[in-house]
């Protein structure tokens, strides 16, 4: 095996990391990583995504296992909702002693 | 910093389509960028951007890390210990941004064993201005100073970067790199201020060393960068090489004062009517000759990298061994319960 071959063979698995930014929000996808498992991943995310106070909690996920929708149907999925606007607020005029409602 | 990857490499065509349906795919493509939008990383994309940022941000993460050996040199003798914790932290932001950075590439398909690959055979470049060597403390603070300045100007526009992976990378990276560039004008301004003449020699001596490799790590001029159009024209490239080579040098100017250093141009001038510095030829020889490996230390730098990927190999594969083995430990007892 070459040099090359044998690092293919050994690359380590790819993590998502998703970091808390204090207590009271939620985590949010802050990037990736490779580790050789779940534990090490937490580690190498706490130096590589928190190293100025970025967070108080860290989730990591393998990227294989992420389900994601379809770039290619974007339209489809999320257009449907562009005509519904009376699912906002704003589509309700009232009058204007009871409009801060 | 340390996007020269567009201006290094020789000019490309682009491959001409090939189908109606692809015209069309592509025309959309046009017209998202057009509109400003952000592409992300399952977004269709034409091969040659995708190529292209590939090439540019695995070069940058390339620079990240090949960075970190100019400044290891001086851990073991920074003058304090307060100086040693800040250049262990900014060495430490160097392998964080090299990291972003290869996630980032990994989004466009490339591999992060791929990309190794590229640095270590020579294939892959990083920034010029690594192949210098630093031979006094002084320099230490000169490549926070000019060096990492330079950076900035160069990854600010970046983070409006068109593929999103690589922008939000880069808002990251600056948000960082400002303590670099603080840092290290901070140390120069003690040596300067409180230091002996022979400190204050040593400074306008790295001054002098620095000042031109930093100019050229904007890139060679406009006229002589023939992929610059197309990376303006998809917005991976935001501002011109020599219009950020312009600011760096007006910048500078104005911090040469508080430090009370020259810079070594004796054509450096204010011109009243461009509002801007005049400044001295840049050697391109020189440029070129570092990027094609030639420089003080392109050889050193290189076989520090593969030597610590080909020593660092038992571990990679230590890690591995281990977590295989915990994963089916945990398995065993999961069936035995």
């Amino acid at each position: 095996m070459s040099g090359a071959d044998a690092a293919q063979a050994t690359e380590w698995p790819l993590f998502e990391v998703f970091v808390r930014p204090k207590a009271g929000l939620e985590h949010k996808h802050c990037g990736s990583l490779h580790a050789a498992d779940a534990a090490m991943a937490v580690q190498l995310a706490r130096e590589v995504y928190t190293r100025r106070q970025e967070g108080v909690s860290l989730w990591v996920v393998k990227s294989s296992d992420v389900t994601a929708s379809d770039p290619g149907d974007r339209d489809m999925y999320f257009d449907p909702m562009a005509d519904k606007v009376y699912r906002h607020p704003s589509f309700y005029v009232l009058p204007q002693a009871v409009d801060h409602l | 910093m340390y996007t020269q990857a567009m201006d290094t490499a020789p000019r490309e065509e682009r491959a001409a389509l090939r189908s109606a349906d692809e015209a069309a795919i592509e025309a959309r493509f046009e017209a998202r960028i057009d509109a400003g939008e952000f592409i992300e990383a399952k977004d269709w994309m034409p091969a040659h951007y995708r190529k292209t940022l590939v090439r540019q941000i695995s070069q940058h993460a390339h620079s990240e890390i090949v960075g970190m050996l100019p400044e290891g040199n001086w851990v073991t003798r920074a003058p304090t210990l307060k100086r040693k914790t800040i250049l262990l932290a900014k060495i430490q932001d160097e392998a964080g941004h090299g990291l972003y950075l290869y996630a980032a590439a990994e989004t466009l398909g490339t591999s992060r064993d791929q990309m190794l690959q590229a640095l270590h055979s020579g294939q892959a470049k990083y920034s010029s201005i690594f192949n210098y060597p630093t031979l006094s403390w002084a320099d230490i603070g000169v490549v926070g100073w000019l060096v990492d300045g330079a950076a900035i100007m160069n990854q600010v526009p970046l983070t409006r970067c068109s593929y999103a992976p690589y922008a939000r990378a880069m808002v990251r990276i600056c948000r960082e790199e400002s303590f670099h560039q603080r840092q290290g004008f901070d140390s120069l301004l003690v040596m300067m201020k409180e230091g002996t003449a022979a400190q204050r020699a040593m400074v306008q001596d790295a001054v002098n060393r620095w000042w031109w490799p930093s100019l050229m790590m904007f890139g060679p001029p406009d006229a002589d960068s023939p992929n610059s159009a197309q990376g303006m024209r998809w917005g991976i490239k935001r501002v011109s090489n020599d219009t950020l080579r312009q600011r760096f040098v007006d910048a500078c100017v104005q911090q040469v004062a508080v430090l009370g250093v020259n810079l070594p141009d004796p054509d450096l001038k204010w011109n009243d009517e461009r509002q801007a510095h005049d400044f001295g030829a840049i050697d391109w020889s020189e440029f070129w000759r570092v990027v094609n490996g030639h420089g003080p230390c392109n050889a050193e730098r290189l076989a520090a990298r593969v030597n610590a990927w080909e020593a660092g190999a038992w571990v990679r594969e230590a890690a591995m061994a281990h977590a295989a083995k915990q994963a089916a430990r945990a398995a065993a007892q999961e069936q035995a319960a």
